[in-house]
């Protein structure tokens, strides 16, 4: 853990001048492939299969890239970071992006010279209890001992929200979700807190989920998103427009099942320049013009996406809430493509 | 004298520094130094261009920055609104209170061991040389894995301690509980208290500091009665006996002094989640302590065995031709002349300890690496900054703890004659 830290610094010290210089989308062409960071495993979001396949809601989303990129959806080499890793293997060129859980915050974006271009998934920070304790409210915690992924937004909301509330806490930070499943499991800490999303991945794998229960609070707004280097507008671009042309589609009906047959040209304009059946938004972007409509043929428009991972028919069940389409009370809206 | 031929005068040229073996290795070694820092100062500069192109330049106002995290095991006041720099030494005094307590704990089961090692008992020997190899030959970060999760996993859960059929219950009159949270021993309380003192970065209770007084008042007078004790010695031939006096110059006032004061024991006790009051262990402290401190000490059983097996033979017949018997032939005169070989390694074993504690991250203990280089670096994303510190701070405490061995080391080396 801290070997590739170290190592992350001397590769900024070294040869690596990736960030500024040359051209991610370059770079990237030259290399056949695109360095996803992805989690250490966040069932749901990202995590390995019996055959060492990447899968989930996050995977999809560089699956995608790979497809507009490259029109081959493994054409992407998935590079696990733990929380605590990830910006330095970002800003030292190890990951071209970051899909990884990661929130939007003022500092990373400022501060740490990250660029966020989106916003997959509108979460917020949950808590999770052994039933037997009889808590029924995060306010109730007074004194308890907390299990954090350290490294996170979790571990500085949970200094908030415990000082707000004039209440103490002793904290247990641990590197990864396997270690925390662990301490948690065997009483080492009371609660478990984290991203309500990964939060129901993680008691779904605990063994025996139904002694846990999750607490009703959300102390936090955690916009999840994709993250790349400061100062490499195009491949910002690239991120960004590809993420909101899997919400386009579903705003638009686009679905992996009609993309083909919609390709070809349609009545609705807004449709046609998303596909590249009009216009040129693909070449503007350096890719080719049915770059979006390889994506969504590949992987689905994002509400495909969000059913087939971690929706309510699989065992994360997570409800769309906050992720609908605006149209449907919910935050995920797309820029028009123009 | 007068017929030495000395050497044909030779005017320097150039060329000999290549070629004269004389001023060959001059120039090689110059050779070196100039590639050496040539590269270390391309490396930093091209780490300044890179850095100032991501736009971070290397800087280290983050220090006085809000940490905004929290600490559980901390040996100075700290909260979340402190800056980084403070949550940086909270972290720097949690690697030195492990470190030290490992090396106190490596040493003494280390010099055990390694008595054992050479012990004439064939079992005995045999199963300290069996310790030996297990635990030399398996990495420390495991060890330390080991003995965090046997903690969590068999010590009891606070809330086992609770109800009318409680599963648990703490030892030693109620004073003393073993969680897998944790230890939590008893505190010294006074109910007459004299407050604190500022020292700036942190508050020294004054009830300690008038102890440590006291007390070092007291050993100070002992010493001056034992010289008192020598003179007459010397005089008279007869040694008065100083046993009972010292005794009591030490103990009755520090007695005194904690009954003033209103010197009670605090227990520890079970309320909500977790027990209060007490001086309270960390279960990740205890699981890296025991681990490096298992590890650590086979390395000083064979420093030690290696020391006793290189004090010949003839010394201890020769102890034991005057009479003494194998403990104090052992401590007198076997032990003091093994040092020499001993002190060395011990420094080695010393360093690497303290270094192995960076382990502490792997099993959520605060220390150094954990705060500077774990959640500060992360936050505040300034890598080079933090990795730079982090090295300079454990050179800078390698470099004190060999000092201070070579000092000891020097005073307990034989004086060759
Ligand atoms: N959204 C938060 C937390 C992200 C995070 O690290 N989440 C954890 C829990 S879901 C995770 O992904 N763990 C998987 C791993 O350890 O790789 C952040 O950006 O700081």
């Amino acid at each position: 853990m801290n070997k590739s830290v170290f190592l992350g610094a001397l590769t900024v010290a070294g040869l690596a001048a990736v960030g500024a210089s040359a051209s991610t989308l370059d770079d990237i062409k030259a290399r056949g492939k695109i360095n996803c960071g992805v989690t250490e495993g966040t069932l749901g979001f990202s995590s390995r299969d019996a055959e060492g396949k990447h899968g989930g809601f996050d995977v999809e989303f560089c699956r995608a890239l790979g497809a507009a990129i490259f029109n081959d959806t493994e054409a992407v080499e998935y590079v696990e970071l733990s929380s605590k890793n990830r910006f330095t293997a970002l800003s030292a060129g190890q990951v071209d992006l970051l899909y990884r859980t990661t929130t939007w915050t003022f500092s990373r974006d400022v501060d740490l010279k990250t660029t966020f271009v989106g916003i997959n998934y509108y979460d917020g920070q949950g808590f999770m209890v052994p039933k037997d304790l009889g808590v029924a409210s995060a306010k109730e915690l007074e004194g308890a001992t907390v299990c954090i992924e350290t490294g996170t937004t979790t571990e500085l909301n949970l200094a908030d929200f415990f000082r707000a509330n004039g209440m103490t806490y002793e904290p247990l930070p641990v590197g990864g979700t396997t270690e925390a499943k662990a301490f948690f499991e065997e009483g080492a800490c009371d609660v478990y807190t984290t991203d309500a999303s990964a939060l129901a991945g993680v008691r779904a794998s605990l063994k025996a989920p139904d002694s846990y229960i999750i607490l009703p609070e959300i102390v936090s707004k955690e916009p999840l998103g994709p993250t790349v280097r400061h100062g490499d507008d195009q491949w910002a671009d690239i991120v960004r427009w590809v993420q909101n042309a899997l919400v386009a589609a579903e705003e638009h009906g686009v679905t992996s099942a009609n993309v083909a047959e919609l390709s070809k040209g349609t009545e609705n304009p807004s449709i046609n320049r998303l596909l590249g059946a009009e216009g040129s938004l693909g070449e503007m972007l350096g890719l080719d013009n049915d770059y979006a409509a390889r994506a969504i043929a590949a992987v689905g428009n994002y509400g495909e996406i969000f059913e087939k991972t971690i929706g309510e028919s699989t065992p994360i069940g997570l409800p769309r809430g906050l992720n609908a389409l605006w149209t449907e009370g919910g935050l995920q809206y797309s820029p028009p493509f123009r | 004298m007068s017929d030495m031929t000395s050497p044909p005068k030779q005017s320097f040229k150039f060329s000999m520094l290549l070629y004269d073996s004389r001023y060959r290795g001059i120039t090689i070694q110059i050779f070196v130094l100039v590639m050496v820092l040539g590269s270390l100062g391309w490396l930093a500069g091209n780490a300044a261009t890179n850095l100032a192109a991501l736009g971070k330049p290397l800087r280290f106002d983050f220090l006085g920055d809000t940490a905004s995290y929290d600490i559980s095991q901390r040996l100075i006041d700290y909260k979340s609104t402190d800056s980084h720099g403070r949550a940086v030494l909270v972290g720097l005094l949690n690697t030195l209170l492990v470190a030290f307590m490992g090396c106190v704990a490596a040493t003494i089961l280390g010099v055990i061991g390694g008595v054992l090692r050479l012990s004439n008992n064939w079992l005995v020997s045999r199963l300290v040389a069996v310790y030996v190899e297990i635990f030399r030959n398996i990495p420390v970060l495991l060890w330390i894995f080991v003995c965090m999760f046997t903690i969590t996993a068999i010590a009891p859960q606070p809330r086992d301690f609770r109800g009318d059929n409680a599963t648990a219950s703490m030892l030693l009159n109620d004073s003393v509980a073993v969680t897998n949270r944790g230890i939590y021993l008893p505190e010294p309380l006074f109910s007459r208290p004299l407050g604190d003192l500022n020292l700036g970065i942190f508050n020294m209770s004054i009830e300690l500091l008038v102890l440590l007084v006291v007390l070092f008042g007291g050993v100070y007078a002992a010493r001056w009665n034992n010289a008192r004790a020598n003179r007459i010695q010397v005089e008279t031939g007869d040694r008065p006996d100083t046993t009972w006096a010292n005794v009591a110059i030490i103990v009755v006032p520090l007695l005194a002094a904690l009954l003033a004061m209103g010197f009670h024991i605090g227990k520890p006790e079970l309320k909500g989640f977790n027990f209060k009051g007490g001086v309270n262990m960390s279960a990740p402290l205890i699981g890296l302590w025991l681990g490096l401190t298992l590890y650590t000490t086979t390395y000083i059983i064979e420093a030690v065995r290696s020391g006793i097996q290189s004090v010949s033979k003839g010394q201890s017949e020769a102890a034991f031709a005057l009479g003494l018997r194998p403990g104090r032939t052992m401590s007198l005169v076997i032990l003091p002349q093994a040092l020499r070989v001993i002190i060395p390694q011990l420094i080695s074993q010393y360093l690497n300890l303290t270094k192995n504690s960076s382990l502490a991250v792997a099993i959520g203990y605060m220390d150094l690496v954990s705060t500077l280089g774990g959640i500060t670096l992360n936050q505040t994303g300034r890598e080079m900054e933090a990795i730079l510190m982090l090295m300079a701070i454990y050179l800078t405490i390698s470099l004190l703890i060999s000092a201070g061995m070579n000092w000891y080391n020097t005073r307990v080396k034989l004086v060759e004659r």
